[in-house]
This record gives C-alpha cells, structure tokens and sequence, in this order.
C-alpha cells in the first residue's frame, strides 16, 4: 500500500500551524511542511488551496485541501482513528467542541489587543486577558489536561497560543503565571510532550518575531 | 435514549432555528422554551454561564451550548434518523469549513446590513452577496448542499432566509435578483416541514427588527 502523502503550508510562529502539526506528531504520521513566506509572497499552491482565505495552515491529503486549522485537527483524528483525541462519548465530545470553539474566539484576539497596542496597553485588554485564561483554568480545574488524563484535542488547540504569551506578558506587564498558576503548570505538562516540544517555538522567538511585526505595523 | 430534552431558545434567533430543524427533521420531542433576553432566566444563566447566550439545549439536565456543536451532539445521539453530517471525514471536513464560513459572515454582515447606513451598509450588502455566491458555488448543481437530502450545511444557513426580508426592506435591495440558485434553494427546503415549522415569518422578524432599530436609536 502506498504510503499518503501529507503536506502542510506552514508558518513557523503561526499557532494554527502548530495544532496540525502536533496532531500529526501524536498520530505518529509523517508528514511535509511546506514552509510559507506570508510577507514576501504567498504560493500558488496556498493560493489555489485556500482561495477564500488564503491563509495558512492548509493541510493537503494526497493532494486535497483542507483548510481551517480546528477542522483539519478534527479530520486528522477522524481519519487516523487510533490514539482518538475527543473523549469516546457524545457529551464528552460537545464539551471538548465548546471549550475548542472559546478558545478559538477569544484567545488569540485578547492576545493582539495587547501585543497590537500603541503606547501604553488598555488596562481592559489586560483585564480582559487574564478573565479569559481564568475561565479556562477553572475548565481544566485539577485535572492533568483538559479532558482528564488524557493528552487531547482541547490541549492541541490551546497549547500552540501559549507560545505567545510570553511577548503578551512583556508587552503587557503581566505575568501568567502569578495570576493562573495551574494554566501556567498545564503549559509545562505539555511543553514537556515530544509532539508539541518540537513543534512549539521558544518563546523568546516569537517574542522578537512580535517585535519586527510591531515595527511593520508602525506599532512600534 | 431520548430522555428530557429542554431547549432554550428565543425565536428570531437563526442559531436557535438551526437546532429546532435538527430536531425536528429527526422527529425528537423536546420542550421549547422561550427566554427573554432583557431579563435572562437562571436556568439560562446556569447552564450557560460563559457566554448567558441561547441556545441552549439541555439533555436530562446536562447543557450542550453553541448551535453548530448542538447540531452536531444531536446528530451523534440520534444518528439512526435522517444523518446530517457527512460519514465520510473528508466531506465532513469540508461541510464543517463551509458552516464556519456562514458563522463568520453571514450574521455579521447581515447585522451590518441592518444597523448601519451609508458606505458601511453599502460594503456590508457587496460583501454580503459575495458570500452568497460564494455558498452558491459550493451549491453547484445539488438539490441541497447535504446532496439528496437535507444536510449540516443547510441546517447552518436556512434560517438566515427569515431574516433576508428583513435586510432588504433595510438595505434597499433584492437578495432574488443576485442569487437567484440561493432562493431556489431556499424554497426547496422551505417546502420540508422540520425546516416550514422551525422558521418564523419574515414580516415577524422585520418587525421585531423595527423594534430593535428604535432601542437602539437607529434611523
């Protein structure tokens, strides 16, 4: 049987990227990652995958395209069906999709309402930050990962966001781990993890990629 | 099973219609409830204490909240009656892309299209019927866009049509003589009964919108 080929067009501090990336990595499954220049010019192949958005990630199956970085890790888990990312049954599985989707929504904008601020951060960005992350570790409670014992979906989507809070917390003037301490110990459980290690950037990286972008912007 | 099923909905909501059409082209009895949203019921703020938003639907007293992921839960729970969602992952990836696609857009330039005037409401209603035409492409040929039968895609989009009147009448234009293959959609699932029934009148929700204009001091 000839082997899939699987392909990702990536961006290195993209944390959309990332998911797919550390979805592969867990389902053992070997893969291409097509790095993206997003600055000096998009492919044609991103272009033709992703018409509508033209954003990255976009991962290809022998060739077809699928696009939305939550989906494609859903796809993955649904395709190669072994090691299963969401819980087995039906209400497991919804909650996994709830606290997906408020990750999805508030997460990485809290983040920009800070690293994007010109001159001092809004005091409500900050705040609003923090009560978002409070949410989620209240949803984590005492457990290892978010659904239990089990290294899962939830943990995918949100773990490649952390890689930015670093430059949140310079930005900001805040420190994670002083206002969400079992969050802060998660990200360790997980940054521990092979899948996501070599898929995660160091943070002090993406800290000086959001540096030159502030400079592009004319943030900075 | 079926156990109690409450849903907590308010009815122009197009979120709420989509979970009213999952249930009921499934044939489940649940018990509707209808909530105020100027004076939030403690059921509602209990069961959905994040975003305090309907719908909500609630499985012997457990709460599945967001109407894509209810359409969904629905769908696994009852999945030997009238499958929405695609068995093969691929279609099922690209049906979920296209039901992402309706939340990110259509409500919001819909919203716009309402609220706002002049060049705002003007880019709203270009943007609006690019999106349209972009659902239609994505339509092509089919009867819906789950095939043969009503499918997760249409569950998504077909209540947005009840408000469709209501954006014209407020943005001055005819949804019909731009997207002509979308109202012929739109009237093929209107003629199923989960969909008739789930629905409100568009002259029902014009009005409410009128209202809504006047709390909020929008000409």
């Amino acid at each position: 049987m000839s082997k899939a080929k699987l392909v990702i067009l990536d961006c290195w501090v993209s944390p959309f990227c990332m998911r797919v990336k550390i979805a592969l990595n867990e389902k053992g499954l070997e893969y291409e990652a097509q790095a993206e220049d997003l600055f000096g010019g998009k492919s044609e192949l991103l272009l033709s995958s992703n018409p509508i958005y033209k954003k990255v990630p976009v991962f290809l199956h022998d060739g077809k395209p699928l696009c939305e970085s939550t989906i494609i890790v859903n796809y993955i888990d649904e395709t190669w069906s072994s090691l299963p990312l969401l819980p087995p049954c039906s209400y497991g599985r919804a909650q996994a999709r709830f606290w997906a989707d408020f990750i999805d929504k508030k997460v990485f904008d809290a983040c920009g309402n800070i690293w994007r601020s010109k001159g001092e951060v809004p005091v409500e960005a900050k705040k609003e930050f923090i009560e978002i992350l409070k949410q989620l570790e209240e949803a984590l409670g005492d457990k290892y990962y978010f659904i239990g014992t089990t290294f899962g979906f939830v943990d995918i989507i949100l773990i490649p966001l952390t890689s930015w809070f670093f430059a949140v917390e310079k930005i900001g003037g805040l420190t994670v781990e002083a206002e969400c301490p079992k969050l802060s110990n998660w990200m360790k459980r997980c940054l521990q993890r092979e899948s996501v290690a070599k898929v995660v950037p160091p943070p002090e990286k993406v800290y000086e990629f959001v540096l030159m972008f502030r400079k592009m912007l004319g943030i900075d | 099973m079926a156990g109690e099923l409450v849903l907590l909905d308010f009815w122009p909501s197009p979120f709420g219609m989509r979970s009213r059409i999952a249930l009921a082209e499934k044939g489940i009895p649940y018990e509707y409830r209808e909530e105020d949203l100027r004076n939030k019921s403690d059921l509602l703020l209990q069961m959905n204490p994040v975003h305090k938003k309907i719908p909500v639907l609630i499985h012997n007293g457990k709460p599945v909240c967001e109407s894509v992921i209810q359409v969904q839960y629905i769908d696994e729970v009852w999945h030997d009656k009238a499958p929405l969602i695609p068995s093969d992952p691929y279609q099922r990836a690209v049906a979920r892309f296209w039901v992402d696609f309706i939340d990110k857009k259509i409500y919001e330039l819909g919203s716009k299209i309402w609220k706002t005037k002049g060049e705002e409401q003007a880019n709203a209603k270009k943007e609006f019927i690019e999106c349209l035409k972009l659902l239609e492409g994505e339509l092509g040929d089919k009867t819906y866009f789950g095939g043969e039968s009503l499918g997760y895609v249409d569950v998504a989009l077909v209540p947005f049509y009840s408000w469709f009147y209501a954006y014209e009448k407020c943005g001055d234009f005819s949804i019909e003589a731009e997207c002509p293959k979308m109202i012929a959609w739109v009237k093929r699932c209107m003629q199923k009964e989960s969909v008739a029934k789930s629905l409100p009148d568009q002259e029902k929700v014009y009005e409410f919108i009128l209202q809504l204009k006047k709390v909020f001091g929008i000409e």
